[in-house]
């Protein structure tokens, strides 16, 4: 007879529960992600295409892009600076300073977007103020992109702190030692080291920045061809009725979410690889 | 501080870090609780005791911790088939955990209405048996399941991959069954990571908005949540309602996240 080690389960109880965990994932996840490209296709790839070409699906797509385009450079900006800041660096405060840039993950989207209103809305503190001197902010381009910089905030920052806190400041200091200025250190020593987890943090912000609803819906005001971004142009399709039409906008976002968990998958294979090669 | 600074650009990037994180974050939240704040006492409780806020507060409260209840067994389940077992696909499945991260919640919104109304894929098999999917409190619970459950799983798979087989071991010399070893052994080592997850799962629910005003139908005291209510304020501009209620969310959001770090440096404290 075959003995099983002491620490693992017998063979009936392993494929059960092998076969609750794949049935839960199937049901909960590949369901609704298949859910997309079916109802998107359910009336032919005619109506798919066509609701795809309308000038307010375009117009949405440029919104989504230019946002993201603005949001995302900014805060990797931060997300770096932040985490140069923390990891190379030992000051009083630090532990708070980590609890702040974390504030956003615990705010709802809809008071990320309220926060704006109540700063630059119409009866906001500087409302009377930007509608005096003919400054737009809410219900317009600006309004929606600090909506999104909100929301997105902590994402390059949370992805590059632990990654830079793992690897230590030695090289750093070796290349100060042989003479280096900040500026050669950062571009020469600390970013080759960080490029992998860099470049997932903005993968994540962009898929966030570009998915983003609650709080852009607060502040957009909705005009359509105009302040719509993607998921804004998804929700009045759907509240239409034109639910082929939805999904089919919907399955761009759906595309946008595959390609992000493939590449975060292959930037995990990667960093793997090369922590197993320097071991 | 006395240590000499040996890397340069301390003063340069904590001065940009702290002045864009004033400006996007902080200054903006400070907006918020000052004007909420500016109204008193009595006024919080005249709006905060009104009948719609309460069935809101109770749906989003009561739907958010069922769902993060659900969401803790079945990652659980998922975490240790993910850990503990190899077989095809395993990957695969790893990276299918991060969807609900990855999906817009506007698209997860729609699809889940689609697939839980009374005539979707799995709504037409739940109105047999005369459960309503979609447009009901069991559907707010369902998106925030969908929502809440990569938190559990991704907050206790790293903690079940350091945990060592040596109890294990020790406790089956000592002629514990598997189940007795699990419920003894294993789950009291893990609580902690589940409760995290818990907790994050928790609290992103109770803020989530895209995802569930599909789902929900939106019906004042029945299927309505708080942050639903909050835009319904805005959109006949009675700010401070809004401001109100955004403000009470956030300190029960901010209290649960403190409890976390407290848990957290708890475990820090325990590993070393």
């Amino acid at each position: 007879m075959h003995h099983r080690p002491a620490t693992t389960e017998s063979a009936p109880v392993r494929w059960l529960l092998i076969g609750l965990a794949l049935l839960a994932l199937s049901l909960f996840l590949l369901l609704p992600l298949l859910a997309v490209f079916v109802e998107a296709f359910r009336r032919g790839a005619d109506v798919f295409f066509a609701a795809l070409h309308t000038e307010s699906a375009l117009s949405a797509v440029r919104l989504t892009l230019i946002a993201a385009a603005i949001s995302v450079p900014l805060n990797t900006v931060f997300g770096l600076a932040a985490a140069w800041t923390i990891t190379k660096h030992r000051f009083r405060g630090r532990a708070l300073l980590l609890s702040l840039i974390d504030l956003p993950f615990a705010v709802s989207p809809v008071i990320a977007g309220l926060v704006w209103v109540l700063l630059f809305g119409a009866k906001g503190w500087f409302g009377p103020w930007l509608a005096a001197h003919d400054i737009k902010i809410i219900f317009d381009l600006p309004g929606i992109i600090l909506a999104t910089v909100f929301v997105t905030f902590p994402f390059v920052a949370r992805e590059l702190i632990p990654l830079m806190e793992a690897q230590g400041s030695d090289q750093e200091l070796a290349a100060v030692t042989l003479g280096a200025n900040g500026w050669q250190m950062f571009w020469r020593v600390t970013l080759p080291n960080i490029k992998w987890g860099l470049l997932y943090g903005v993968l994540l912000c962009n898929a966030r920045a570009m998915g983003e609803f609650g709080a852009v819906s607060v502040v957009s005001g909705h005009i359509r061809g105009k302040t719509n971004t993607l998921p804004l142009h998804i929700e009045v399709l759907y509240n239409e009725y034109q639910f082929s039409a939805a999904f089919a906008c919907a399955t761009l976002l759906g595309l946008l979410a595959l390609v992000t968990l493939g590449l975060k998958t292959a930037v995990e294979q990667i960093t793997h690889q090369r922590a197993s090669r320097h071991h | 501080m006395s240590k000499h600074r040996v890397i340069p650009g301390f003063g340069l990037s904590l001065g940009f870090t702290l002045t864009y994180l004033s400006l996007i974050i902080l200054i903006p939240l400070a907006a918020l609780f000052l004007k909420a704040g500016g109204l008193g006492p009595a006024e919080w409780w005249r709006i905060l005791s009104t009948p719609r806020v309460l069935a809101a507060a109770k749906l989003t409260f009561g739907a958010s911790a069922a769902a993060a209840a659900v969401s803790a067994g079945v990652g659980l389940l998922v975490t240790w088939v993910l850990v503990r077992y190899r077989f095809p696909g395993r990957r695969l499945l790893d990276a299918m955990v991060d969807l609900p991260f990855a999906l817009p919640t506007a698209v997860a919104g729609i699809t889940l209405t689609s697939i839980y109304a009374p005539n979707g894929w799995i709504g037409h098999y739940l109105a047999g048996w005369g459960i309503q999917g979609a447009y009901s409190p069991f559907g707010v619970f369902i998106a925030l399941t969908f929502i809440g459950f990569p938190f559990v799983v991704r907050t206790v798979q790293p903690v079940m991959e350091d945990l060592g087989v040596e109890f294990e071991e020790a406790a089956a010399t000592l002629g514990a069954g598997r189940l007795t070893v699990f419920w003894r052994v294993i789950l009291p080592a893990l609580t902690p990571a589940l409760v995290t997850g818990f907790t994050l799962a928790f609290a992103r629910a109770i803020g989530e908005y895209g995802s569930v005003i599909f789902i929900s139908g939106n019906l004042p005291m029945k299927t309505e949540i708080l942050p639903l209510l909050i835009v319904s304020q805005l959109e006949q501009y009675k700010y401070r309602e809004a401001a109100v209620i955004a403000a009470a969310m956030l300190l029960v959001s901010f209290a649960l996240l403190f409890l976390i770090n407290l848990l957290q440096r708890h475990l820090d404290w325990h590993k070393r």
